[in-house]
Order: C-alpha cells, then sequence, then structure tokens
C-alpha cells in the first residue's frame, strides 16, 4: 500500500480543507477546545483538521489506530522528535534567505542538508524499532525506508559528508596589523594562552573572578568575516568548488510526503500534548467505540474538554458524569438548580461525539458513542433581550432551520431555550419542539427548567443536576438519572434558612 | 602566594559586620578603646583589630602561631612599619592610575592588566629584597615561612620571564590566531597563537607576493569594519586577558590581604609601644585546651580603663581552676564590673594572639565568649526590661554552645530579687550543666548564697574588697557572699552626712 496521508486512509476522503469552523463551534466550547490545541503550533495551520468531522467509521478507525500506537509514549516523543527537527529545518531556510555571502549561505545549505539526513535516518529507526499496529504508521515507514534506500537520498548524504569532511580539516591563520588582516595556512603555530596560564599560574588564589568578555554566540557573519572566509575559499578551491557542485544538485534535497507527514502528524501530537496536561491531574480519555447502526450511548466519567482545561490550570477538581441511552431511548432532558452543571453536560455530550468523529480520544473513561452525520446546537443568546419579540422569533427560525437540516442520524443539543419567554408559551413551543425531534428519530440533549418535558415520552430520559443534601447550596454538578425533583430541592434550600413548616412553627411563638 | 601570617593555611579577610553579639561585646567590654589604641587613626587598621579580637584564633595552635609572629613583631617595629607601608603604596599608586579590567573589550582589560602587573612586579621587588635582607632577624614559624615562600617564588627569573611576555602581550607584530571551519563555514576554535620572536621571516612573508593576495585592508572610515576586526582580535586574546587580568588581581589580592594581616600585627606594636609608655606590665597568655577548666591569672587588669585614665589601674589575680562558675558579688562601686570587663577582654586577647595585660594568663581556649549585662539606658520602661533580658537571653541560648563563656553583669535584677534569682539559677545551672563556664557578677543575694550552699565544689565565689575603714582599693578577693550590698556606704561617701538612721539602710 502506498503511503498518502497519515490523516486519511486514501486519497478520495481527502477533501478540500474547510477555513471555516461550524457554527455549533462557540456554543459547544469546541473554539476553546481548538485554539488551546493549536496554540502552540501555529505555523502549521491545524485548525483546518478539527473543522472537518469524518464521513464514515473506516477513517475514523485509521485515525484511532494512528492515536493508539502513539499512545506508546516512545513513538510519541520520537514523531516530536521529528518534528522539532523539521521546524528546525525550517529555521535554517529561512536564515539562509537572509545571508549574503555566498560561501556562508552554501555553508548553511550543507549545514540544513546534514541534519535532514540525520533525522530522517532517526526517524526510520525510530519507526523500525516500534511496534506499530495502525495502518497510516506502518505504511508511513515502508514509505520511508524505501526513501532511505533510494539513491537520491544517498546521494544526498554521501555528498554532503563529503563536503563536510572536507571543510573541517581546513586550518587556517588569521594576522591581524593594524589595519591589515591577512589569511595564512595554519603552520603549527602552539597556542600561546596555556604559555601565558602557566606563567602567571603562580599568583593563583581559589577566589577567580571571570574577565572573560561574553561574546554573543549569534551566528552570522560581518563583512570583515566574509572577506576572511572569501581568501580562506581561495586558498582552499577544491574544497569550495565541490561544496557549490553540492549545493546546486541538490538544492530540492526536501522529499514532500515527509513535509506533508510533518504538518498532518501535528494533529495528533497537538491533541496528545494538550490531553496530556489534563490526563495528569488523573482524568481519563478514550478511544470511543463507534456504532452507525445502534444509537445506545453509554460513557462512563465524562467531562467537558473546556471546562477540563480551565479547572486543571486553576487547579480545580473537575466533576466527571455518566450516561447512557439505551433500546429506543433518544431524548436526554436535564433539568436542576442553576449553576448546577447542566450546561456544561450538553457541551460535553456534543464535544464528545463531535472529538470522536475527528478520529479522537474523548474526555471520558470509556464511550460507547453514535457515529452521527451532523450535529446541531442551540444556545439561547443571552446577550440580547431588548426585543423579546424579535429574539423569540429568532430562535424559532433558527430551530425551525435546524430541524429542516436534521436527519434521523443528527444530534441535537437544546441548551435553556425559550427561558425569556412567557412559561405559558415556552412548555408549548418546547414541547412542540421535543415531539418533532421524537418523531425525527434524532438523538438530543435538551437543558430546561420545564419539568414535564422529561415525561414527554418513553423515549425521553431525565436526568437532574445534583445538590449536596447536606448543604443544598453546594452543587455537586453530578448529573444523574432520575426523575425532576425540583420541589425537593426548594424544600432542602427551606431548611438551611429554617423556613420550612416544622421549624416556622417551632420559631414563631405561640 | 599567600601571606599566612594570621593563618597557617588561609588568609586573613578584613571583611566583617560584627553580629549583634559582638556588638554587645565590643560595648560591654569598652573595646573600642583598645581598638582605637591600636589603629592610632588609621582607620583600616582599626576594622582589621576590631574584626581579628572579635573573631579571635580557631584554635589554641593558631594563637600560639600569632603570639610567635607578635613577639617577632615587638622585636622588629620598624620593618612591620616599613612592609605595611610598601602595601598602602602599592594601593596608592593603583588609585592613581586608576586601572579598572572593567571592560567590554579584552584589549582594554589586556592593557590594564599588562600595566598593573608592572606596577605590582616593582611592589614585589621591594618585598623579595626585604625578604632577602631582614630574614634572619625573625623566628617565628610564620615569618620563616612568609620570607622563604617569597624568595622561592619571586626569583630572579620568574621576573625576566614575566616581563617577557609583558612585552610579547603587546603584540608589536600584530596578533596571529589560528581558525577553522565551524558551522555555515563560520571561523570557529580561535586560537591565539604564540607570536613569532623573528621579525626577519615575517617582513619576508609581508613582501612575499603571495601573501598579499591573502591581505585585504580595512578602510579608514570603515567603522563598522574596524570595530568587527577588532572584535575578531578580541576572540583571539580574550582567554589571555583573562589570565593576565587574574593575575593582576591575585597579587592585587596578594597585596590587600598583607596589607591586613600586617595591620594586625601592626596594631599590636602601637598597643605594646603604648603600655610600655604607660609603664602597664603584660604577658603572653597560656591557652589552655578548650575541653578544661582553666583560669587563673595574676595581676590582671582593665586595659580600657588604663587606656583611658593613661596611668596603671588596679589590678587582680584569680585561681578559678576547675571551675564552672565564678560569681562575684559586693560593693557597689567596688571594682566589679572593671574586674568583670578585664577577664573578658584578656580572654578575647588571647584568642586572638595577643599579649593580656596581666603578669600572668592562663585560661581555656573557647570557641565563644558572649556578655549578658544589664542594660540600664531605659529605666523608665521597668516592665519591658526583663522582657528585654530574657529575650536577649534567648538569643544567647541559640548560640551558645558546650566551653563556651558568658559573662554576666547584674542580669535579670529587672525584677524582684527572689523572682530573679529563680530566672538566672534555672539558666545559670542549666548552662553549668552544658559545660558553659559563667563569670556572674551580681547584687542578688538570694542568687549567690543559693549557688554558695550548693556548688561550692565547682564555683569560685569573690566579693569586692573593702577595708575597715569604707575606702576601696577596688580589690577582688575571695570570699563568700554577703547580704548586705554597700549602697550605704556609698550613700555616705556621696552625701557625706551620716546619721545612726542610715546604718540600717537598704540592700
Amino acid at each position: 500500500m502506498a503511503f498518502f496521508s497519515i490523516l486519511f486512509p486514501d486519497r478520495r476522503t481527502e477533501l478540500q480543507e474547510p477555513v471555516q469552523e461550524p457554527d455549533f463551534f462557540p456554543d459547544l466550547f469546541l473554539d476553546q477546545i481548538v485554539e488551546a490545541v493549536t496554540a502552540s503550533r501555529k505555523e502549521h495551520r491545524l485548525a483546518p483538521f478539527f473543522y472537518k468531522p469524518l464521513q464514515d467509521i473506516d477513517s475514523v478507525r485509521y485515525r484511532q489506530e494512528v492515536f493508539r500506537d502513539l499512545g506508546e509514549a516512545g513513538l510519541c516523543a520520537n514523531m516530536k522528535f521529528f518534528a522539532e527537527n523539521m521546524a528546525a529545518l525550517r529555521r535554517y531556510r529561512a536564515y539562509i534567505e537572509q545571508l549574503h555571502s555566498v560561501h556562508h549561505k552554501q555553508g548553511w545549505f550543507l549545514e540544513s542538508a546534514i541534519h535532514y539526513c540525520d533525522f530522517v535516518q532517526r526517524l526510520l529507526t525510530d519507526l523500525t524499532a516500534a511496534d506499530l499496529s495502525s495502518r497510516g504508521l506502518s505504511a508511513f515507514r515502508t514509505y520511508v525506508a524505501e526513501y532511505v534506500h533510494s539513491v537520491h537520498f544517498s546521494e544526498l548524504l554521501s555528498d554532503a559528508v563529503k563536503a563536510k569532511t572536507d571543510l573541517r580539516a581546513i586550518r587556517y591563520c588569521i594576522l591581524m596589523k593594524g589595519s591589515s588582516v591577512t589569511v595564512r595556512p595554519y603552520e603549527s603555530e602552539p597556542d600561546y594562552t596555556p604559555v601565558v596560564q602557566n606563567v602567571f599560574a603562580r599568583f593563583r588564589q581559589s577566589l577567580v573572578k571571570d574577565y572573560r568578555v561574553q561574546f554573543p554566540s549569534r551566528s552570522g557573519m560581518n563583512h570583515v568575516e566574509a572577506n576572511i572566509l572569501e581568501l580562506v575559499a581561495r586558498r582552499n578551491p577544491e574544497c569550495f568548488a565541490f561544496l557549490e557542485h553540492f549545493c546546486e544538485k541538490h538544492r530540492d534535497f526536501l522529499d514532500d510526503t515527509i513535509r506533508r507527514f510533518d504538518r498532518e502528524i501535528q494533529f495528533y501530537l497537538s491533541y496528545l500534548d494538550h490531553i496530556a496536561r489534563i490526563k495528569s491531574s488523573g482524568l481519563m480519555f478514550c478511544l470511543p467505540r463507534m456504532s452507525r447502526e445502534s444509537k445506545s450511548i453509554d460513557v462512563l466519567d465524562a467531562f467537558d474538554l473546556a471546562l477540563a482545561h480551565k479547572c486543571v490550570s486553576e487547579n480545580r477538581a473537575v466533576v466527571c458524569n455518566d450516561f447512557c441511552l439505551q433500546g429506543s431511548e433518544r431524548i436526554v432532558v436535564v433539568s436542576g438548580p442553576n449553576q448546577g452543571g447542566k450546561t456544561t453536560f450538553a457541551r460535553m455530550f456534543g464535544q464528545l461525539h463531535y472529538l470522536a468523529s475527528l478520529g479522537c480520544p474523548v474526555p471520558a473513561r470509556d464511550a460507547q458513542l453514535f457515529f452521527c452525520d451532523r450535529i446541531f446546537a442551540h444556545f439561547e443568546n443571552q446577550e440580547d433581550v431588548t426585543t423579546l419579540r424579535g429574539k423569540l422569533q429568532d430562535d424559532l427560525v433558527r430551530i425551525f432551520s435546524i430541524l429542516q437540516q436534521a436527519s434521523s442520524e443528527s444530534i441535537i443539543i437544546l441548551n435553556e431555550i425559550f427561558t425569556s419567554t412567557a412559561i405559558k408559551d415556552a412548555v408549548f413551543l418546547s414541547e412542540q419542539i421535543l415531539r418533532r425531534i421524537d418523531a425525527l428519530d434524532a438523538l438530543c440533549v435538551c437543558v430546561t427548567f420545564i419539568d414535564e418535558l422529561a415525561y414527554l415520552s418513553d423515549r425521553t430520559v431525565s436526568m437532574v443536576g445534583g445538590i449536596d443534601p447536606a448543604d443544598p447550596s453546594v452543587r455537586t454538578y453530578k448529573i444523574l438519572r432520575r426523575p425532576p425533583d425540583g420541589r425537593a430541592h426548594a424544600a432542602s434550600i427551606a431548611e438551611k434558612y429554617r423556613l420550612t413548616y416544622e421549624r416556622l412553627m417551632e420559631r414563631i411563638p405561640s | 602566594m599567600n601571606p599566612l601570617l594570621m593563618y597557617k593555611d588561609a588568609d586573613f579577610d578584613p571583611a566583617f559586620s560584627p553580629s549583634v553579639h559582638q556588638q554587645e561585646l565590643m560595648a560591654d567590654l569598652a573595646l573600642d578603646t583598645l581598638f582605637q589604641a591600636m589603629a592610632d587613626d588609621d582607620s583600616y587598621c582599626h576594622a582589621v583589630v576590631q574584626k581579628a579580637v572579635l573573631s579571635g584564633a580557631p584554635d589554641v595552635e593558631t594563637v600560639i602561631y600569632r603570639q610567635d609572629i607578635v613577639k617577632d613583631c615587638l622585636m622588629n617595629a620598624q620593618v612591620v612599619r616599613d612592609m605595611y607601608q610598601v602595601t598602602l603604596d602599592c594601593i596608592e599608586k593603583k588609585r592613581e592610575r586608576r586601572l579598572s579590567f572593567f571592560s567590554r573589550y579584552p584589549s582594554a582589560v589586556l592593557s590594564n592588566a599588562i600595566d598593573l602587573l608592572r606596577l605590582f612586579l616593582g611592589q614585589l621587588r621591594i618585598i623579595r629584597r626585604m625578604a632577602d635582607e631582614l630574614s634572619s632577624r625573625f623566628q617565628s614559624e610564620g615569618f620563616t615561612a612568609f620570607f622563604s615562600m617569597l624568595r622561592r617564588e619571586l626569583d630572579d627569573d620568574y621576573f625576566r620571564t614575566v616581563e617577557k611576555h609583558l612585552d610579547t602581550l603587546k603584540f608589536p607584530h600584530g596578533v596571529l590566531i589560528g581558525a577553522a571551519l565551524g558551522k555555515g563555514n563560520e571561523g570557529t576554535g580561535y586560537m591565539l597563537c604564540t607570536p613569532d620572536e623573528k621579525e626577519p621571516t615575517w617582513l619576508q612573508r609581508l613582501f612575499n607576493q603571495r601573501e598579499k593576495e591573502f591581505t585585504f585592508h580595512i578602510h579608514p572610515r570603515d567603522v563598522s569594519g574596524a570595530q568587527a576586526l577588532s572584535e575578531l582580535k578580541s576572540r583571539g586574546i580574550n582567554e589571555v586577558a583573562n589570565a593576565l587580568a587574574q593575575a593582576a588581581d591575585h597579587v592585587d589580592h596578594f597585596f590587600s590581604v598583607l596589607r591586613a594581616e600586617l595591620a594586625f600585627y601592626l596594631g599590636c606594636v602601637r598597643l605594646y609601644e603604648k603600655m610600655a609608655h604607660l609603664g602597664l606590665h603584660y604577658a603572653f597568655p597560656v591557652p589552655a585546651p578548650a575541653s578544661g577548666r582553666a583560669h587563673a591569672f595574676d595581676d590582671l587588669f582593665d586595659i580600657s580603663l588604663a587606656l583611658t585614665m593613661q596611668r596603671p589601674v588596679v589590678a587582680n589575680s584569680m585561681n578559678a581552676d576547675g571551675k564552672d562558675l565564678v560569681m562575684i558579688t559586693g560593693a557597689n562601686q567596688g571594682g566589679k564590673s572593671t574586674f568583670l570587663r578585664s577577664i573578658g577582654i584578656a580572654q578575647m586577647m588571647m584568642q586572638c594572639g595577643m599579649f593580656v595585660p596581666a603578669r600572668s594568663f592562663r585560661s581555656s581556649f573557647s570557641a565563644g565568649l558572649y556578655t549578658h549585662y544589664r542594660r540600664r539606658e531605659d529605666d523608665t520602661m521597668t516592665s519591658g526590661k526583663l522582657d528585654e533580658e530574657l529575650s536577649r537571653m534567648s538569643r544567647l541560648a541559640d548560640l551558645v554552645r558546650p566551653g563556651d563563656v558568658i559573662l554576666f553583669n547584674e542580669s535579670f535584677a529587672a525584677t524582684n530579687e527572689r523572682e530573679g534569682a529563680e530566672i538566672a539559677r534555672q539558666i545559670v545551672r542549666a548552662l553549668i550543666e552544658k559545660r558553659v563556664r559563667v563569670v556572674y557578677v551580681t547584687h542578688n543575694y538570694e542568687l549567690a548564697h543559693g549557688f554558695h550552699d550548693k556548688h561550692t565544689g565547682r564555683a569560685l565565689f569573690l566579693r569586692a574588697e573593702r577595708d575597715s575603714t569604707g575606702g576601696r582599693p577596688f580589690k577582688i578577693v575571695e570570699g563568700e557572699p554577703l547580704s548586705t550590698s554597700f549602697g550605704q556606704d556609698l550613700y555616705r561617701t556621696i552625701f557625706d552626712d551620716v546619721t545612726p538612721a542610715d546604718t540600717t539602710g537598704s540592700s
């Protein structure tokens, strides 16, 4: 199998890279996640890779295999090492662009070629030593092996070694007197510094102050050094002629497939780097089992990746939640106290499915997910409350549009819809919409304050944001599968303020 | 090259900032009077003797080592003065030329170092000559080693070699630097080549046609070119410039250490001369091993008092060998404080290697000497005073180690007698069980008497002596604590108004 891309199993699946993020990105905080994932690798323009969910399960598996292989720390480090070396190669090239002296440019071109040969060989060694099970990396290994043994690469290597060996052997002397500079061959003149050090060693004390002037370890040349190099080149014409020949012959030594691999492997490395920080706080990720046929979902210890990123950097604990949909269950109705983690739950549900469709590990200990065709999200726009009527109309237009596009294989996430509408309207509208979704047989998460929605049909599941029974003002952020219990919550709050019936009876004197 | 006149194997570092307890020592023992007498308006010498006296020598061996040198110095006062002067000249000349190595340019570092080394070589020659001419007059191990070190390290051949290199390092024929091609064909591995001595060969090369082909010139108006050339040169001479600057530094250091060490001995010489002038006696003390309990002297007097009064003062003798505790009681103005001070000063003088103001003095070497004096300054704040004393005591308790000496002067008297006694008793008992030597001046009869009854064998009790007429010769003699102090005497003396009622007076 010829190697083409580490992101796609075959040429056909690679489509034009989208430049725009999907509509639901901000609502699901996926924009934050992608930003955080790609932040340190701007030069690779990785974001488009995250804008395009895969279209078939085989493509997902192709990536999951690569992720699984990279889960081995050694291989992952090797790939990072390769990527760093590619970055260094780019820096070499940019640097060479800035240089003026021909011999200097050629000198650095040679360095870049040596560097390239070095790390490509190292890449092959690393891949050969690795125990690979992914189709992608195995094919790439075969490709690199063929490449390294090609005539093209072998000549590049042997020419580079010869050019460098010759240049390294050159020794010369610079005689500086007044304003004149003479370049001479080195004739075994002894080093004067140790002689001087030895003569004055007699005064040596334990305390030593360093009077050496620190020269900035810049690379580059001023015109005096360039002139000297010119004279050194003239004194050693053969070496420099070969160097020139080398540069001409190997002008385009960087292999296209390797260049492409370098960018694409960043997709994996960036994501793994990002989740490694979160994993270190004890949270778990998994490669989900995906099905297109069954809408059964079963997830353990899932969390919101964007929130987790924030919490980990602030050293706060992250609450994980389980959820499942079995048999004919399709709609999760989430109710419960404000600030109880309902919206986070909805977001997490969307994130898990979206990340899974990219072939990425998802933020959960274990996950069986549905391979949906599209994800839709409607999060109420909190900002403009000025025109309530306009807003309601706008909401309905958007939801209508979603329902037009959605299929039985879609996932729809509705968060706190109609909160600023009259309760009667809100109940009515919500019921209507859920019934339509129900009829569509799509998967849905609906965050709402309307308890009735939980009893809409036997395909709805009720989940409730939890509070600590001992102190009702403390949110557990646990979303549990149980009937809506808004009243129980109200009772416990009352207890805390000693305003229950019994308390008031005791407190109020007869 | 190290003078090694203070320690056998280390330099004396005059840098010093006295710790809190050292400041207390200075105040309580009036040490500044001693330092002034030793320094004679030489503020540098003042700082040195202050540190030397307050820090002391690390062990008995070093004390003896210094005592021998002091003896040499007393015999050769003028030589010590001359040598000290050479070190002063050195510093003065250096200052005149404002030589400094701090530069971003190795060439400046190098040329300054060359100039400075030439200056130092001149001064080293003078010292060497002194070593040649005068070494036979010195007997001590320290001076003998010092002089032979000078003759060994600074032989004439060496002077010639150094001079030669100082000339070469001016690079009259140009700087020759070896190099190789590093990454990107950039020059690397710059190495200063030994300059060719024979000029003709070079001239031949320069006039060689082929050589000319490989030469270029920096245009006089090419400022950045000149800078680049100078940087290249700098890379070549960086290491030798460093070597020379360090060498100059080291010689400079040698002179400054020599100056510091001689300053101490010059201080001893000056003090000796002053004492001789006032007719005061002195002796070289015998430092006993630190583990023991030796403490005996004859005719010890308070040198600070004598220097202030400019005349001989009362001297005392004591034999407290084997005692943990010396407790001194007796009349006000009876000389107790002076006596306590003389003990402290003598111990410090002994421990830094000096002679002491006594006919004989023998004491166990002790690593630390501390004072705990009642502070009289702030009598108004009576309630805070005991706190202040206890907090000071607590600080001392952090510092004090077995074998150390603590001098108490009317400590813990800021409360009633019984309470003060109880506090002090517990402290003193702990200290002496920890093998700390305690000398305690007190009015507190309860305290003194308590120890007298229980610790006769391990404690020595002294009393400020008065004769039967009430006149005071300021003599301290052995004697058990008396329940009365002599405040009434004092009262009488001052008011000269004797009435029978007064004799019942208070204690």
